[in-house]
């Protein structure tokens, strides 16, 4: 099994994966790395570490390392060129160059030089640039010296915006030229060398606007439209019009195929330099603050797509708002009482100031273990002009901004800009702020049923718990010695038993693969029209999410600071077979399919709510409001007493915005409940497909939306009644974590987990092994996962 | 004087004041026949203007949605359902004086029954308001109505707790109006005979069915009477059953429990007795009818209290210790943590609940406190806000934080607009009950003439002289008499 090890300064989606995670100050990564370059045979002179916990974590890891030559990989979180030369020589020096880099297909993105850009600020400055085009760039917002990139505008004597829409620099821009939005653009990519994209336009452009190449060409006094001249590039590079139209039709190329991994050269050239310059990186006793980019809104340039900010942050399970990541420690010394009722039970949450660089910020403030001590964290990208689109809007907020723009926290080093800062100063304002969150429980309180995780060595040791579990669960409910699930689910009900004929839905999902994006969330939104509610609704938990992560902290209950690990736990419909929602319904508006499916007649629906009451998985969700316009009452939108709604609700609801609706789904109205469907549109179509090419219906044919979305195939989906499919492998492949969640409850969910297993030594809820660590490097594969170094994702 | 008609001294007396029959016409007709009293009007506004609240409140609700709530993903049901159950077990009391004391032959119900069934028709009614207008989509509401229909035809689904609801509360409804209405026959055509404007003239009239007193319609009326008795005994005890199974047959730690039958109908008892109390301690004052509604009634209802309250707390304690016998980590901790753990969330409602209902009452084995008016009236009030907490604990306390610790809940506290269908209801009840108090006699008549002759203190007190004769004397006497 692979191990995955991570040094970093607040808890991350990709820390929160590691098996063992370590925590330093953001002024320290050059130092860690150093130890760990020194401490893997790299002639450098190892810094001293003060931290005696991450000093020994080195030591592991570069144990760890030297011992897997070959077959580990240390990746750089920090964009600090000599930071980055230390790694590149920790990873010729572990063997990793040809073997786990291939030096032969780069990726091609974030490959932009942020001195290039203050060099153009300081040549503007000078009056030597006279004309300024922008496109797919925000400065004025991005760079930490926002008012010097005003001031510097203001000298451009022509300055040019091509935008999709309006942004900080295009108002400043003397001309905006509208450009086609992606869907209605013709473009390309390669992401990684040999890695072909193609876009091409799905619709005609809605509003009279033009593609920017297209524009640049008129300009230029080209005649040819951009779309031929495209044509044209790529039908020669591809060495003719058919294997452009493949790649048209395919959408992409893969033309690298398996070609043989290549090592290139390693230079130690510079290590000295850099190793100086990384003991020069300044430090300070004081508090320091990590800018990052969320996992939804990234660097700010979607904040006009609600769904992304509907999306609960894989951490801290917040929506529509970004907040100061602190330590509990940190919380102790700000007086914050993060134990008590008000503090869980209530949105409210307390304002600290952030005072640095002379700069005082006020943010809310959400308390995280896993955090180092003096650090807090603060995800860019919020706080946008609210005049520049609705989503853009928090009218509970003075300033009107969704969140707090930090970039201006962020600082030039003379190379690189750098996400952190130091020299910080917290204080308790004792004021409140309402935060939005999905989920307001960290814990999953030791229920094993819900949640089963265990570390590789306690697994090896017992591997059959996970099993032997299951067979005592049938064995003391049927009363029957020898009992299998079969027995199980044929005992137990006073109904009839379904016999499961021809298709049966099932799903696997592998809690190992799931690291928490939210991927899956965002493609089922898109998928079923599910309703984004807006803050003033997150906040009354009427958020609408079919699918959702469930986030747990696994603390030492003694030190609720040192996280042990963090589970991801994908929840929706578990289209139960015995479903509690089912029998309590009194019109029978949800009830089950012949194909295992527990389904909702929205017509039929009147809105009890009983069904939701009697899931013991909490996955139904009901329309509280008129979220959608799709009720017969006319003007029922504009509540004042209670449940206002904001204005993304009213933005999804345009004419315009409406359009991202799924034609094949119903549009639910208010006061009918609705779940997880197992994209039933999907299921009928493809159903339809097979029957047209007259065969039985097959994987191919099915791609749900949350499992397409999974860059990690956690999300395994198909008929379990076919012996060829991918959910009868899976089920077949991994019997030792197969498990249903409250599976004692004789539901018969239809959906089943894979239990976590964590590659690390530490003891978690009550595990009693000792040294895993054997454990690591590529034996017993589930897929290969790189230790990593510093991964700020 | 016949002795048939012959009780022991040791019974108090239920009619006092040396009454005759014409003196009962009199003294319970008077509030129907009089102009009603500035106290009257003043109450009757103040109820109209609760209902008006509640009339606004549910157009809200309908008009703008179940988010005109603050009920949530994790909590779906709150104040509504709870309000439904506690409306629901107010009615029992009504129910039990009617049916099953009137089979068990207990004299003292005729005092208090009418009232009481009152009560209940009204509390049913109200407990009616919160299922309809918790419904999301209300307007198709007659969906849970299993006829013939041409939507394929769809059927209403058997299986749920919720359809029984709906048969249990409604076939309640309709036996309990029936008794109460067949009751109130014989009043009505007093009423009638007494009027002396026209129009209560024809609105008696009509609302009497022609009611002349004859031997024929008294022995039909007897025999309606026993038998409706005999469909409501099984009510009182199946209703709040039924209500019970809503929670009892689900699946959420808290709610899934088979002692909830039984424990229901306790609470409900419990809780009716309650508000016959303060509803009467009001009634027997404001309309002067203390002479009818006596000392005596006050304390025996004061010890249904005593009785079914322990009954409850009883019940409290067993679910509490199967909760953690039963070994199952997750209704164990339903209860110890939302519950007995007074620094969650709720922990106070828990320990409301038990102070109210479970030591509270204890009071009442003090014969004092029984027969102290204030001390009843306050207690009727406070089993009442016991037993709303009974419900709200039930209901939200289970639900707030139930399988999965990712879906627990944030605080629930309600909108103006679930206080307002609350206090809406409150408005429905006092408003009809003030009408029926102008409008009908609140105490039935004719019953208690048909126990005035044995219970009144003036024919009681003729007996007086017999009760300290000697058995040879009593016979001597009895037998010189023939």
């Amino acid at each position: 099994m692979s191990k995955h090890y991570q040094f970093e300064s607040f808890l991350s989606m990709t820390g929160a994966n590691a098996d063992e995670r370590f925590n330093h100050r953001s002024s320290e990564t050059g130092a860690v790395v150093a130890a760990l370059a020194a401490a893997v045979g790299v002639s450098v002179a190892a810094p001293a570490i003060s931290n005696a916990k991450v000093k020994a974590g080195i030591d592991k890891v570069a144990k760890d390392l030297l011992a897997n030559k070959g077959q580990g990989l240390v990746i750089c979180g920090s964009n600090d060129v000599n930071i980055q030369l230390l790694v590149n020589a920790i990873n010729n020096a572990i063997g990793a160059y040809g073997t786990t880099i291939d030096w032969s297909a780069p990726l091609n993105y974030r490959q932009a030089i942020d001195k290039d850009f203050s060099d153009l600020l300081t040549e503007i400055e000078n009056g030597t640039v006279g004309t300024l085009m922008i496109y797919g760039a925000n400065p004025v917002y991005t760079w930490p010296e926002q008012d010097r990139v005003k001031k510097a505008l203001s000298k451009v004597k022509l300055k040019i915006s091509f935008a999709e829409k309006l942004d900080e620099i295009s108002e400043l821009s003397d001309y905006l030229v509208p450009t086609h939005h992606f869907l209605e653009s013709w473009g390309d990519g390669e992401a990684t060398t040999g890695s072909i994209g193609f876009l091409q336009p799905t619709i005609a452009p809605l509003f009279k606007t033009r593609q920017w190449q297209e524009t640049l060409m008129v300009w230029a006094g080209k005649t040819e439209p951009y779309a031929d001249f495209f044509k044209n590039f790529w039908v020669s590079r591809l060495g003719g019009e058919t294997a452009f139209l493949k790649v048209l039709q395919d959408g992409v190329s893969l033309t690298r195929g398996e070609a043989a991994i290549s090592g290139g050269s390693y230079s130690a050239a510079g290590i000295e330099g850099a190793v100086a310059a990384v003991n020069a990186i300044p430090k300070s006793s004081k508090k320091e603050v990590v800018l990052y980019q969320s996992n939804a809104l990234g660097s700010g340039t979607h904040p006009a797509n609600p769904w992304l900010q509907e999306l609960p942050d894989p951490i801290t399970k917040i929506t529509w708002d970004n907040y100061a990541m602190i330590s509990v420690s940190t919380a102790d010394e700000l007086k914050i009482d993060y134990k008590s009722n008000d503090y869980e039970y209530y949105p409210q949450k307390p304002i600290i100031a952030v005072k640095v660089k002379g700069k005082e910020l006020k943010l809310p403030i959400i308390v995280v273990p896993g955090m180092d001590n003096n650090t807090i964290a603060v995800a860019l990208g919020y706080g946008r002009t609210p005049s520049l689109g609705t989503t853009y809007v928090d009218e509970h907020r003075e300033d009107k901004k969704v969140g707090v723009d930090v970039y201006p926290l962020s600082s030039f080093n003379g190379t690189s800009v750098n996400l952190y800062t130091i020299d910080a100063e917290l204080t308790n304002t004792g004021e409140n702020y309402k935060l939005a969150q999905t989920q307001i429980h960290n814990s999953y309180e030791g229920r094993v049923e819900v949640v089963k995780e265990t570390t590789l060595a306690t697994f090896l040791k017992d591997k059959e718990h996970y099993a032997d579990d299951a067979k005592h669960l049938y064995e003391t409910y049927t009363k029957k010695k020898g009992a299998t699930r079969a027995d199980y689910i044929k005992s137990g009900t006073l109904y009839a038993e379904h016999e499961p004929q021809g298709l049966k839905w099932g799903m696997s999902i592998d809690m190992n693969a799931c690291f928490g994006c939210g991927a899956c969330v965002i493609a089922c939104h898109a998928e079923n029209n599910v309703p984004v509610v807006g803050k003033s609704e997150v906040l009354r938990y009427h958020d609408m999410h079919w699918l959702r992560i469930d986030r747990y902290y696994v603390s030492d209950e003694n030190d609720p600071n040192d996280l042990k690990g963090v589970i991801f736990q994908p929840m929706m419909c578990q289209h139960c077979d015995n479903a509690p929602c089912e029998n309590v319904c009194p019109v029978a508006a949800t009830n089950h399919s012949d194909e295992g499916l527990n389904q909702m007649a929205y017509n039929r629906c009147i809105g009890t709510r009983y069904c939701a009451n009697n899931c013991p998985y909490k996955v139904r969700r009901f329309n509280w409001l008129d979220y959608t316009g799709a009720d017969s009452f006319p003007n029922n939108q504009d509540q004042t007493v209670v449940g206002k709604l904001d204005p993304a609700v009213f933005h999804m609801n345009d004419d315009l915005t409406r359009m991202v609706l799924n034609p094949d789904v119903t549009v639910r109205s208010r006061g009918v409940m609705e779940k997880c469907s197992m994209c039933v549109q999907r299921l009928q179509h493809a159903k339809l497909d097979a029957k047209k090419e007259g065969v039985p219906l097959k994987d191919k044919h099915i791609r749900l939306a949350c499992s397409s979305a999974c860059a990690a195939d956690a999300i395994v989906f198909g008929n379990i009644n076919d012996p060829e499919s991918a959910i009868t492998k899976e089920r077949e492949d991994n019997p030792l974590r197969t498990f249903y969640v409250l599976e004692q409850l004789h539901v018969l969910p239809n959906v089943n987990y894979l239990a976590k297993i964590r590659n690390t030594d530490e003891i978690i809820g009550g595990d009693d092994h000792h040294g895993a660590a054997e454990g690591h490097g590529a034996e017993a594969g589930h897929e290969a996962k790189p230790a990593a170094e510093g991964a700020h994702h | 004087m016949s002795l048939i008609r012959y009780e022991s001294q040791a019974r108090a007396p239920l009619v006092e004041g040396n009454k005759t029959y014409h003196d009962v016409t009199e003294d319970i007709c008077r509030p129907v026949e009089a102009k009603p009293s500035k106290l009257w009007w003043v109450g009757f506004i103040i109820s109209l203007g609760l209902l008006g609240f509640g009339v606004v409140s549910i157009y809200m609700d309908i008009v703008y949605g179940t988010g005109q709530w603050n009920l949530n993903k994790t909590i779906g049901w709150g104040w509504d359902i709870t309000n439904f159950v506690w409306w629901v077990g107010i009615g029992h009391a009504g129910t039990l004086i009617s049916a099953i004391l009137l089979l068990f032959r207990q004299g003292w119900r005729t005092g208090v029954n009418r009232a009481a069934e009152a009560m209940t028709i009204f509390a049913v009614m109200c407990a009616g308001q919160f299922p309809i207008w918790h419904m999301g989509r209300v307007w198709n509401g007659f969906f849970v109505m299993p006829y013939p229909n041409t939507r394929g035809p769809l059927w209403v689904n058997f299986n749920s707790p919720l359809l029984w609801d709906v048969f249990a509360i409604s076939t309640y409804f309709t036996v309990s109006l029936l008794f109460w209405y067949s009751g109130l026959l014989p009043d009505l055509a007093t009423l009638r005979d007494r009027a002396k404007l026209k129009w209560s003239k024809f609105f008696y009239g009509l609302a009497a069915f022609g009611w002349t007193g004859s031997t024929k319609h008294w022995q039909r009326h007897e025999a309606l009477s026993l038998v409706l008795a005999g469909l409501s005994t099984p009510l009182v005890l199946s209703v709040h059953t039924i209500v019970s199974f809503d929670f009892a047959t689900s699946v959420i730690p808290g709610w899934h429990t088979t002692i909830f039958p039984p424990y229901f109908v306790a609470g409900a008892v419990f809780s009716g007795f309650a508000m016959v109390q303060t509803l009467l301690l009001i009634t027997r004052k404001v309309l002067a009818l203390e002479q009818y509604i006596t000392m005596e009634h006050i304390d025996v209802m004061n010890k249904v209290i005593v009785l079914t309250g322990s009954i409850v707390g009883i019940a409290y304690l067993t679910e509490l210790f199967m909760s953690w016998y039963s070994a199952s980590p997750y209704e164990w901790f339903a209860f110890k943590e939302n519950r007995l753990n007074v620094n969650s969330p709720y922990g106070w409602s828990y320990w409301l609940m038990m102070g109210c209902n479970v030591l509270s009452p204890q009071i009442f084995w003090f014969r004092k406190m029984r027969r102290n008016i204030l001390v009843t009236f306050f207690m009727s009030i406070l089993v009442n806000i016991g037993m709303w907490f009974e419900r709200f604990v039930i209901i939200v306390t289970s639900l707030y934080r139930d399988y999965l610790p990712s879906s627990w809940s944030t605080y629930y506290t309600p909108t103006i607009w679930e206080i307002g269908f609350y206090m809406g209801t409150f408005g429905l009840f006092f408003t009809c009950y003030f009408l029926f108090s102008k409008f009908f006699p609140v105490i039935a008549i004719a019953e208690i003439k048909h126990i005035l002759k044995k219970n009144g203190d003036s024919y009681k007190a003729a007996y007086a002289k017999e009760e300290m004769e000697s058995y040879d004397e009593f016979e001597h006497n009895q037998s010189h008499h023939h």
